[in-house]
């Protein structure tokens, strides 16, 4: 199963002087069970891409299925396939708005019909998740937390939604370092222990380059690629045209290579990079 | 004399209250006349309640902070410091306030009482230097992020500012907009000697810059040029940090017993060392 877009355009504030064609005829597939990267820059179309994965814009041609339902019909199986994607948005922390941490979290669940139990099992997993202690932070005010908690919160409070699709736009922007690995590495864990799918819509390439199983780049409301990162890291020139860089790790191996070293130069992380340069420099008998 | 000069600076957020918070503790720094200085450490480690006493924004608790001679917290100075201090912030949408970009950066030069004709002087001379000229009469809301940023510096340059403060000006721009903004900081500082402070969480970002301030749960741990911060990747790491790109991989190929000598801090460097 997969969200599925067919021929999806998206036209902003239609028959007036500011129309604007923000989707262009978008076909593509997010397949089940791996993590897909949809990059892009600024005004290329992802935030409106995202939003039309769970009906919260509706296109203006062509249609969008969620395993299989066609989401903008109005019956209980479109509600339930509109339900299954959970859309974590950037800076999600300025949505934090209930008077404590479990009851932000608790709203989604309450919302959705849960039982009091089972949102109060939701809640707990989901901060065990995020790394935030129950007891400890559960009745604290969210406004009281630290950028990169209250972050973690407003993440916690779509993973008690318990989405089959978690789409991820820029979760690590203005994150330290430690706090961007961390972070990805839960959305890993949490990848790979419930099988969740995972959209990562993200400028960062490297993050992309070591999470990411599919790439998706779109440009001026187009897709222009689709394809595995090795695929797709190998195409200089439309990743340059959609206003965006290669990852940091291949374009230092491509300054390498440029300058004699004879690697094979298919690597785009870290571990296989020094792997490859590894390898060459003994061949070489350099090292 | 250095420009910026920040003696025992200790800064408590709601002192004597019940919910005080001690966010900067004792920190003492120098900034020379057109230097470019980044500054590093992690969320909640007291880059940016430090980057806001540079123009008084936040006075300290206890210790001084003294700009040109001038301490911050004699409010007969308040506005000849935050003449000479520009800050530009993380959310290029919170800092503009007007319909066209022209008017946003008439701002602040109009509210210090400069005449009309040198308003137009300085609104021209900062829209060249940004070069957003031809943006002029736009609207900022259709700006991409990068050029809203560079909006804010020229806001910043038109009131003759002597020094940016800019506290993650990047982090939410896409690559495109990064560079525009970087390049722009890097020629303002070179070609005008623009003194520059900068706060963020790209270690490539900060490679370029002529020192680093690492900054650890409310302290000043490290000052140096970029080598010789980057040179120490295992405190950079347990402080919650990164090096570039191109010192992390030395150091693994190092760690794999590729031998490796020179100090590595960008691409170049790696060059250098790996095809020689």
């Amino acid at each position: 199963m997969s969200i599925e877009l067919k021929n999806v355009s998206h036209v902003y504030m239609p028959k007036t002087p500011f129309e604007r064609l923000a989707l262009d005829d978008i076909t593509l597939t997010i397949p089940e069970g791996v993590i897909t990267a949809i990059a892009g820059h600024t005004g290329s179309g992802k935030s409106t891409l995202i939003q039309h994965f769970n009906g919260l814009l509706k296109p203006a041609a062509g249609s969008v299925l969620v395993d299989g339902v066609d989401i903008s019909r109005k019956s209980n199986e479109a509600k339930t396939a509109r339900r299954k994607v959970g859309i974590v948005f950037q800076y999600p922390e300025y949505q934090l708005f209930e008077e404590t941490v479990a009851k932000d979290i608790a709203f989604g669940p309450t919302n959705m019909g849960c039982s009091e139990e089972e949102t109060l099992e939701r809640v707990k997993k989901a901060m065990e998740f995020v790394d935030l202690d129950y007891d400890k932070y559960g009745k604290r005010s969210p406004f009281q937390l630290s950028g990169g908690q209250k972050r973690r919160a407003a993440i916690a409070g779509i993973l008690a939604l318990k989405p089959k699709y978690l789409v991820l736009d820029e979760p690590t922007a203005g994150l330290d370092p430690k706090g961007r690995e961390s972070l990805m590495d839960k959305f890993r864990k949490l990848h790979k222990a419930q099988g969740t799918t995972i959209v990562l819509i993200s400028h960062n390439m490297d993050n992309i380059a070591s999470y990411a199983d599919n790439v998706i780049i779109l440009n001026r409301g187009k897709v222009t690629l689709e394809a595995p990162p090795a695929e797709a890291f190998s195409k200089t020139e439309v990743i340059r045209q959609a206003g965006l860089e290669l990852p940091e790790v291949k374009s230092i191996m491509n300054e390498l290579a440029a300058n004699g070293l004879a690697i094979e130069n298919d690597a785009f992380t870290m571990d296989k990079a020094v792997q490859e340069i590894t390898e060459a420099l003994r061949r070489a008998g350099k090292c | 004399m250095s420009f910026i000069e920040c003696i025992d600076l200790t800064h408590i957020y709601n002192a004597g209250m019940e919910n005080e918070y001690l966010a900067v503790e004792n920190v003492n720094i120098k900034i020379n006349e057109g230097e470019f200085v980044a500054i590093l450490g992690t969320n909640g480690s007291g880059k940016s309640t430090l980057a806001k006493h540079f123009n008084g924004l936040l006075l300290p608790t206890s210790g001084k902070c003294i700009v040109d001679g001038m301490d911050t917290t004699d409010e007969s100075h308040t506005y000849d410091i935050r003449k000479q201090i520009g800050m530009v912030f993380q959310n290029p949408d919170n800092q503009i306030i007007a319909a066209i970009v022209e008017d946003d950066i008439g701002f602040g030069p109009e509210n210090i009482g400069l005449d009309p004709h040198e308003i137009r002087r300085n609104v021209t001379a900062a829209l060249r230097a940004v070069d957003m000229e031809e943006f002029r009469s736009f609207s900022p809301h259709h700006l991409s992020g990068g050029q809203k940023q560079r909006v804010a510096i020229a806001g910043a340059l038109a009131m003759n500012t002597r020094c940016l403060v800019l506290d993650e000006p990047t982090a939410m721009l896409d690559p495109r907009g990064r560079h525009e903004v970087m390049d722009t900081v890097s020629r303002l500082n070179k070609e005008r000697g623009i003194t520059t402070i900068y706060i963020t969480h790209f270690m490539e970002e900060a490679a370029l810059a002529d020192r680093i301030f690492v900054m650890d749960q409310k302290h000043l741990v490290a000052d140096g040029t970029p080598r010789e911060i980057f040179k120490d990747i295992g405190s950079m790491k347990k402080r919650g940090l990164a090096v570039p790109m191109a010192a992390e991989m030395a150091y693994r190929l190092q760690q794999k017993g590729v031998k490796i000598t020179e100090s590595i801090i960008n691409t170049e460097d790696l060059v250098k060392a790996l095809c020689q």
